[in-house]
């Protein structure tokens, strides 16, 4: 064990040498286009570079204008969920070396909102899917004062898949049905009330699940599991949105 | 997102809202505050980004409270591992507050949804952290309340579910960049605060009778750091802008592991779980500088002891500039199971699998100990001991100060909770007889010149230019290690590039969402801290907690047992610093430890 660390991997040699990568970004700026257009960039970049590196290079090297949110760059504040090559991906967890760079990288912004500024969506809309599924803690009972809930190791690991959602909303803008009928729910409001719904120390699942009973509820999953691919998080998303619809045929979670 | 726009008027273009409290930021101090202050008053929550992308979300390991589910603990330990690891440059008075409320701060979260790790019988699991004690320094304890390595995650998510619950009202990409200051009987308070609303570019001016400051820190002064790319201390910049003291500013957390390169956050509560660091040779280092706790010594000696086994040549990897964090003898299932996402941080960012090898590491810049004096009461202090009435700050931006030099691990989600939670309820306090100020003539007059003076400026120097040069030169001059020398050079090369900042142009001359000119001016900020971070740190001529001096390697209690206040007093662009800072200090509060050695 001492000495394991000796032996251990020294960063691959092909991450020492640049290459020259074409990003080709959808853009569009309402205050000037018509229209959004495709813009080619070159951008030198190292095989262990992040998509969201190359879009700094354009931003800070080349056009100031370029828009897209990002933060935390690492994954966990989802703020940059865009289309890469037609999928749906965090520019932050999506490395050069994961993709085909003979051909050039097509980057546009998730679909089915309202697209605001390049990469920029208005994602208000789908925060408030979101809100509507009552995205809290509704105990039977309150807790005794100053007291923790009791909840045992296995009724904590019922829901602990759902909890790692980061609300980016790269499985819901990935949802075909969503494209075409905003007004579905979308997986991630859907996982967001599951994370609730199979908590033991919650009472509410029964309002949840009339409200994911709607025509704009569960049911108009079909099952493409596109939303789970998109996950950046490993969420099985088509597997909670099933057994939400489990817990509806059932009555109860 | 639910703002209310019936609420504003708009006057000249300018869009004027009324709430009681105004919360800046949304991340855990902001939200935690906001439970608070909302049911109690009429209360906004303005952020520049959406609430959950706030950088709480990427605190992993822990939150300390002696709930004692595991094994003996007290939250008079808790207070002396605190106040020993900030290197007695806490005040204990704070200190033994942070400590005591812990206890309810975790049951709140708890009886609000958070879904921590659980104990076979059913109670919140807690693990070990560094710094963290069983009877003043024995031996480590399991203190660190935790759900897997995402805690930070689920406490923002269950704030942000609360929040909602509560039918908060957010202005979600507002940027606050100034707070409005009105005279009362010769004192100045505030009135309110002035955003520019990134998806517009619209001005709205915040009439309010509190404001509570919840904004972060500001690692970007720094290349190599675990802080997000929005963490560039645009609050405590205002403040420090309306000419309120910055305390100990010139202490600032590196913390050990971060991803060799990259600085990404790897969990102290690896090492918690049981995970070693090893120099090239395989070597346990950590037994040669702290015998008794090891791996889980606090992190600014764990972080000076990596790069000193690198400086001393025993460095791992190709160019010897790193060391390793061994996960390996943990198991797949700990690994998958407690510290899934640091696992997949190493997989996806560096190649490497820490099931199987061991993880390349170098310190990454992390926390600012030092920022926006308040009391125990989360009020903001003009000077040493007198409260600006109305104005209160809480989390990263604030100094209290719990963490003195250097913050122990779990003890910042833990910061938000009890101080954001005092700033809500005393803000809400405040406000019950608290009248409006009036506001001035034009109160968006400051920022809207800022914008267009940015936006108009026909320079030719390149935001992410000077941005690097300030960032690569904090790294190399003002990190783990420093001394008159580099922090003399560090000082130089910010005075030009203030200079050359008065001359930068941006592409983007539009109105939305124009995150060009945002990083222009979140740049402005980075500037103004980093020359305040450095002026501080060239006064301190001792070693203390996450401030190390090279050439004054010991702490100094004679001399230097005392907080730094520095103020700005003169024209900020004048280009020696020392014609626009001032520096006094601030004595340290102490109820129960006198100062010893520091020894683990």
């Amino acid at each position: 064990m001492s000495t394991a660390t000796i032996d251990a991997p020294a960063p691959v040699d092909d991450a020492l040498k640049p290459f020259i990568v074409t990003l080709i970004v959808r853009r569009f700026n309402p205050e000037l286009d018509d229209e959004p257009k495709w813009v080619d960039y070159d951008v030198e970049m190292f095989s262990t570079d992040r998509i969201l590196d190359a879009l700094h290079k354009i931003k800070w090297e080349q056009d100031g204008s370029l828009s897209f949110r990002r933060s935390c760059a690492h994954g966990i504040c989802g703020s940059d969920a865009m289309r890469i090559n037609g999928r749906n991906r965090l520019a932050c967890k999506t490395l050069i070396k994961d993709l085909d760079i003979t051909k050039p990288i097509y980057v546009e912004a998730i679909k089915g909102l309202p697209l605001e500024k390049d990469l920029i969506v208005d994602m208000d809309p789908f925060f408030e899917s979101f809100r509507e599924v009552q995205p809290f803690l509704i105990p039977s009972k309150k807790a005794e004062p100053g007291k923790e809930r009791i909840q045992s190791v296995a009724d904590r690991a019922r829901f602990d898949d759902t909890t790692k959602c980061i609300l980016c909303a790269a499985c819901t803008s990935s949802c075909p049905i969503f494209w075409t009928d905003g007004q579905y729910f979308g997986p991630a409001a859907i996982v967001n009330a599951h994370r609730f719904i199979f908590d033991s120390r919650d009472d509410a699942a029964k309002v949840r699940l009339d409200i994911l009973n709607d025509q704009e509820g569960v049911w108009r999953c079909r099952t493409t599991f596109n939303c789970t691919d998109a996950c950046p998080r490993g969420i099985q998303v088509t597997q909670a949105i099933a057994e939400v619809k489990q817990a509806l045929m059932r009555g109860k979670p | 997102m639910t703002q209310d726009p019936s609420d504003s008027t708009i006057i000249d273009g300018v869009h004027y809202h009324q709430f009681d409290i105004v919360i800046v930021g949304a991340g855990g101090a902001g939200m935690r505050a906001a439970i608070e202050a909302g049911p109690g008053a009429k209360t906004a929550v303005i952020s520049k980004l959406y609430p959950t992308r706030s950088h709480t979300g990427a605190a992993q390991g822990g939150m300390a409270a002696a709930l004692a589910n595991v094994e003996e603990d007290s939250w008079e330990w808790h207070t002396f591992d605190t106040v020993k690891g900030g290197d007695y440059l806490v005040d204990q008075d704070a200190a033994e507050i942070l400590a005591k409320e812990a206890i309810d701060a975790v049951i709140d979260l708890e009886n609000m949804g958070l879904p921590f790790n659980r104990t076979p019988e059913g109670k919140i699991d807690q693990r070990r952290f560094g710094g963290h004690t069983r009877d003043h320094g024995k031996a480590p304890v399991r203190r660190a309340c935790y759900a897997a390595d995402r805690t930070g995650h689920m406490i923002l998510q269950t704030l942000f579910q609360n929040c909602v619950r509560l039918g908060i009202n957010f202005f979600n990409e507002f940027y606050v960049l100034d707070v409005i200051m009105s005279e009362v009987d010769g004192v100045e308070q505030p009135a309110g605060v002035v955003a520019y609303e990134l998806s517009t570019g619209d001005l709205h001016v915040f009439h309010s009778k509190a404001i509570i400051f919840a904004t972060g820190g500001f690692g970007k002064i720094f290349k190599t750091t675990s802080n997000a790319h929005t963490l560039t201390g645009d609050g405590v910049g205002i403040i420090w802008r309306k000419k309120l003291p910055l305390e100990d500013m010139e202490f600032f957390q590196f913390h050990p592991t971060g991803l060799a390169g990259l600085g990404i956050l790897l969990t102290e509560g690896a090492r918690g779980e049981g995970a070693i660091l090893r120099n090239a040779s395989g070597e346990r280092f950590m037994e040669r500088y702290a015998p008794t706790i090891k791996d889980l010594a606090p992190r600014d000696i764990v972080a000076r002891c990596m790069v000193k086994e690198v400086a001393e040549g025993r460095g791992a990897g190709p160019n010897k500039d790193y060391v390793y964090l061994d996960c390996t003898h943990l198991g797949a299932e700990v690994l998958e199971t407690k510290l899934p996402d640091i696992t997949e941080f190493a997989r996806t960012y560096l190649g490497v699998d820490p099931v199987t090898e061991p993880v390349p590491v170098m310190p990454t810049a992390h926390y600012a100990m030092g920022g926006i004096p308040t009391n125990v009461n989360a009020e903001v202090l003009r000077d040493n001991t007198t409260v600006v009435p109305g104005l209160y700050a809480a989390g990263e931006c604030a100094c209290v100060s719990v963490h003195g030099s250097n913050r122990l691990g779990t003890n910042s989600l833990l910061d938000i909770n009890v101080f954001g939670k005092r700033a809500g309820n005393n803000a809400v306090a405040y406000v019950q007889n608290a009248k409006f100020l009036p506001l001035p003539e034009d109160p968006a007059v400051f920022v809207r010149d800022m914008i267009e003076g940015v936006r108009n400026n026909p320079g030719t120097e390149r935001i992410s230019v000077l941005r690097k040069e300030l960032q690569e030169e904090m790294d190399t001059k003002a990190q783990v290690f420093r001394t008159d020398e580099s922090l003399d050079s560090v000082t130089k090369t910010i005075t030009h590039l203030r200079d050359r900042y008065m001359n930068i142009g941006v592409q983007d001359k539009g109105r939305r969402y124009n995150t060009d000119l945002l990083e222009a001016i979140e740049l402005g900020f980075l500037l103004d801290l980093a020359e305040v971070v450095v002026f501080s740190a060239r006064n301190r001529k001792e070693s203390r907690g996450g401030h190390m001096r090279d050439d004054y390697p010991d702490r100094d209690d004679e001399n230097y047992m005392k907080h730094t206040m520095a103020y700005l007093t003169g024209d900020p662009h004048s280009s020696d610093a020392a014609d626009h800072i001032r520096l006094d200090w601030k004595p340290v509060v102490m109820t129960r430890y006198q100062p010893m050695e520091r020894k683990y």
